[in-house]
């Protein structure tokens, strides 16, 4: 048993509390997912002060718990990792105060992670990653292209201008009384219309990597006001799919572009939004035509929102490659990837 | 027993090791900073200068709020955890409580800790010495610094006041009424030596997973959610998936 390594990871960086245990960081032994959802749908999004109450009712609950569905002690681990950005400062706090505190209490090394890069190590569970590599993020709070020419090297080379795609989605979700997180719902409708509306498709034949959906979210309430003030209905399927295909066209382009300038051997596609059928579907189809070489890390459905197992896949990496905080790692809310710049 | 004693609820972080009711080790910082940065950094060293393992500890007591949300919360998820990580006792005590024991135990006079809670409201409570013992009188709560100096003056008897005085609540301290004495900043800063002491006597937490801050105010969200939903409350929102 000399070669297992576990690691303990904690992820509370926004309305999710999350501890895993992760074996040599490629088998997830536990993963204990506790979700605010039904707590925040009450306000329609995440409320910063409600996500930091809750985070700390959970914290001790959710790593008993991961420790005995692992079946493993405190004594067997090999270190504790934890999300410290970016994020809700308060919610991240909780996780950052309960790894510092079981580092100190078993004398762990604590490894500090990037929630992003935890993000795309959702991917490693379903195959090994080979670099160079790509990866396209989207969640609820980011939307970026990030180059990784090594392994532990991560540089965004295009990312969101205004909105996050996930965050549109939320947007125009509640303009078509759909409550937060509106992603899955919009995915089924769009699935049953067809892009009738033609929204914008910002940037799309800009030379360069970055994305832009608010001028989207403006076009999509402004056909639905003016069709309310002129007392019209609209299909809500077409106004889904159009949206969608939208939001999808963008980040299918971009990726396909910085593809073509970004020689790699695989492409990671993660995050919340990653667990959208509509483009998961197209980013099959495009890559098979367009980049045949290249293969497709797609992060599993149920890996593709806030866990700790990521996190502990991406904190064993950073363990191998000397990552440690001390006692006195805070929460950064902001905390950023390197912009490459040409 | 050996106690280790957490107290981030406002502006100063304090922490103490005491052993049998000795303080071994104490440090105090009240620099308005992180406590986050601070407070892991803090025990571990005087840890180190005491020679006491993690694995020593018998009980860890933090003072549960109110104060600082963000501030509560630091400590007691350092409480929480640790305890429930090293499987050892859970006390919490009131914040204010904490501050109250600044005054001596021979005062006859109604103690009133108070922590500013911003827009003209405060923190408070009070209590009063009884045979050595701090007795509750009126239970912790949120309230504006006039309807507290209203229902002091009410009192009838010497009152009075504990706390850090903050720029924006001063202007309101300037007239107490004739039977309130506001105490001198040196009473403002709590002892963790105190807080472990009030620690050692009460029973340990039965369950320490739904152990939480004592905020005494729920958020602005849920205030104006309830209005709008009056009987709707969940008893519990979170769920694993």
């Amino acid at each position: 048993m000399a070669e297992r390594k576990l690691i303990l990871a904690f992820e509370s960086s926004c309305d999710e509390t999350s501890v895993a245990v992760v074996e040599n960081g490629t088998k997830i032994l536990s993963n204990i997912v506790a979700t605010q959802i039904d707590s925040h749908q009450r306000f329609g999004g995440v409320v910063p002060e409600v996500a930091s109450r809750h985070h700390i009712e959970q914290i001790t609950k959710c790593t008993n718990e991961a420790l005995a569905q692992a079946d493993v002690a405190y004594d067997d681990l090999t270190a504790v990792a934890v999300t410290y950005g970016p994020g809700l400062v308060g919610s991240l706090l909780v996780g950052v105060t309960a790894a510092k505190v079981v580092s100190w209490a078993h004398g762990l090394p604590l490894v500090p992670v990037n929630h992003m890069a935890g993000h795309i190590y959702a991917a490693r569970y379903v195959g090994e990653f080979k670099y160079p590599q790509m990866a396209l993020l989207v969640s609820g709070g980011h939307t970026e292209l990030v180059y990784m020419p090594n392994e532990h090297e991560y540089k965004i080379i295009g990312e969101t201008r205004d909105d996050a795609a996930g965050e549109a989605y939320d947007k125009i979700g509640r303009v078509l009384g759909v409550n937060y997180p509106a992603g899955k719902t919009i995915d089924e409708w769009a699935a049953k219309g067809k892009d009738t509306f033609h929204f914008p498709r910002a940037m799309e034949k800009e030379d360069n990597y970055d994305f832009s959906f608010s001028g989207l979210k403006s076009a999509f309430i402004n056909t639905v006001h003016n069709a309310d003030q002129r007392g019209e209905e609209l299909d809500k399927d077409d106004l889904a799919a159009s949206f969608q295909q939208s939001v999808v066209d963008v980040l299918a382009e971009k990726t396909m572009r910085a593809l073509d300038d970004y020689p790699v051997k695989q492409l990671v596609l993660a995050g919340g939004v990653a667990a959208n059928h509509g483009l998961r579907t197209r980013l099959d189809h495009d890559m098979a035509k367009y980049h045949p070489d290249v293969t497709m890390l797609q992060a599993p459905l149920k890996l593709c929102g806030d866990n700790a197992a990521m996190i502990g896949a991406a904190g064993f990496v950073g363990y191998n490659h000397g990552d440690r905080a001390g006692m006195d790692l805070n929460a950064v809310p902001g905390l950023m990837f390197d912009r490459l710049h040409e | 027993m050996k106690i280790l004693a957490i107290d981030t609820s406002n502006h100063p972080m304090s922490v103490a090791l005491v052993e049998d009711e000795q303080l071994l080790a104490t440090t105090t910082l009240n620099m308005v900073r992180n406590h986050s940065i601070y407070l892991m950094p803090a025990i571990s060293k005087l840890f180190e200068l005491v020679k006491w393992q993690p694995t020593d500890l018998d009980r860890v007591v933090v003072a549960q709020g109110p104060g600082s949300y963000t501030g509560v919360r630091i400590a007691v998820t350092t409480a929480k955890v640790l305890a429930d990580t090293e499987k050892i006792d859970l006390v919490g005590v009131s914040s204010l409580a904490v501050l109250a024991r600044n005054v001596v135990p021979t005062a006859k006079a109604v103690i009133v800790p108070f922590f500013d809670a911003r827009r003209g409201n405060v923190f408070a409570g009070a209590y009063q010495w009884e045979d050595g013992t701090l007795v509750n009188k009126i239970a912790d709560q949120h309230l504006g610094i006039d309807t507290l100096l209203d229902q002091l003056a009410k009192l009838d008897r010497p009152v009075v006041l504990v706390g850090q005085m903050t720029d924006k609540i001063r202007a309101k301290f300037d007239q107490l009424p004739a039977n309130v004495t506001l105490l001198p900043r040196t009473y403002s800063i709590p002892s963790t030596y105190q807080l472990a002491i009030a620690g050692e006597k009460e029973s340990p937490v039965e369950d320490i997973d739904p152990f939480v801050p004592h905020y005494l105010r729920i958020t602005e969200a849920e205030a104006n959610w309830q209005k709008l939903h009056p009987g709707e409350t969940r008893k519990n929102y979170v769920r694993e998936v």
